[in-house]
């Protein structure tokens, strides 16, 4: 009785982490600058790796905590490397060497 | 530390033979403790993303989705933990909390500093803090 009843909480608990990530994906389609964008993108993807986790608990397979964690991971580094792209116009700028009073001048284009 | 006592409790009674059926209640505290921490982990994500679409500013976005979020997916993540108890899968469930408790904020700065370099003004209304002396004169 118990576990059935868990089972469908986990199932509408689910199901509200995709209702989020629609709504995340309004503010990712209406965002007026591009940081508003990278916002609803980086917040889309720590929905995603929370519904992963939910899911995996619906359907009873643990293999999809992994797939999580390396979202989790690669959720990070995409959003570093598009901030780096958009700030720097390159990806192989070291980031010892930029300076942010160089950036202030050429950065209203944005 | 409460949430393993109940487990090793329950483990233990689980042995102690009939009489009040002790592990199926321990069992049950176990899940309704797990439904409280993912609803209220719910709560945040939900309200976080609400405060995402309806607030009128990005500085203002960015604080609802950076706090919500960080809360919102630990709580989430307990109550997962609570519901698998040991387990391998736990570890991997904790892995998932400490990268997100560690890179969610980190990105949240990130992308505040970029975009405050990149010359992206805050939003600031038609409010002002209320003057004291202001208010004093027109009390009077």
């Amino acid at each position: 009785m118990m576990e059935v009843s868990l089972a469908y909480f986990n199932l509408a608990a689910a199901f509200f982490v995709l209702v989020s990530m629609a709504l995340m994906l309004g503010r990712l389609l209406l965002g007026p600058t591009l940081y508003d964008r990278l916002l609803a993108v980086n917040s889309f993807g720590t929905k995603t790796v929370l519904f992963l986790c939910v899911f995996c608990f619906v359907i009873d397979r643990p293999d999809g905590v992994d797939i999580a964690i390396l979202y989790a991971l690669m959720n990070f580094i995409a959003t570093i490397a598009v901030l780096k792209f958009f700030s720097y116009r390159a990806l192989d700028v070291s980031l010892a060497d930029a300076h942010i009073d160089k950036q202030v001048t050429k950065g209203d284009k944005v | 530390m409460i949430i393993s006592l109940m487990m090793a409790a329950g483990d233990a009674a689980s042995q102690a033979g009939p009489g009040t059926d002790w592990s199926a209640i321990l069992a049950g505290l176990r899940d309704l403790a797990s439904m409280l921490s993912i609803a209220i982990g719910l709560f945040f994500v939900l309200g976080g993303t609400l405060g995402v679409l309806r607030l009128p500013d990005f500085y203002t976005r960015l604080h609802a989705a950076g706090m919500t979020d960080t809360l919102g997916a630990e709580m989430i993540l307990l109550g997962l933990i609570i519901q698998a108890g040991w387990s391998p899968m736990t570890l991997k469930l904790l892995l998932v909390g400490l990268f997100l408790l560690v890179t969610s904020p980190t990105a949240t700065h990130a992308v505040a500093s970029a975009a405050h370099q990149a010359g992206l003004k805050p939003l600031l209304g038609k409010y002002r803090a209320p003057d004291p002396t202001a208010t004093a004169e027109e009390g009077h």
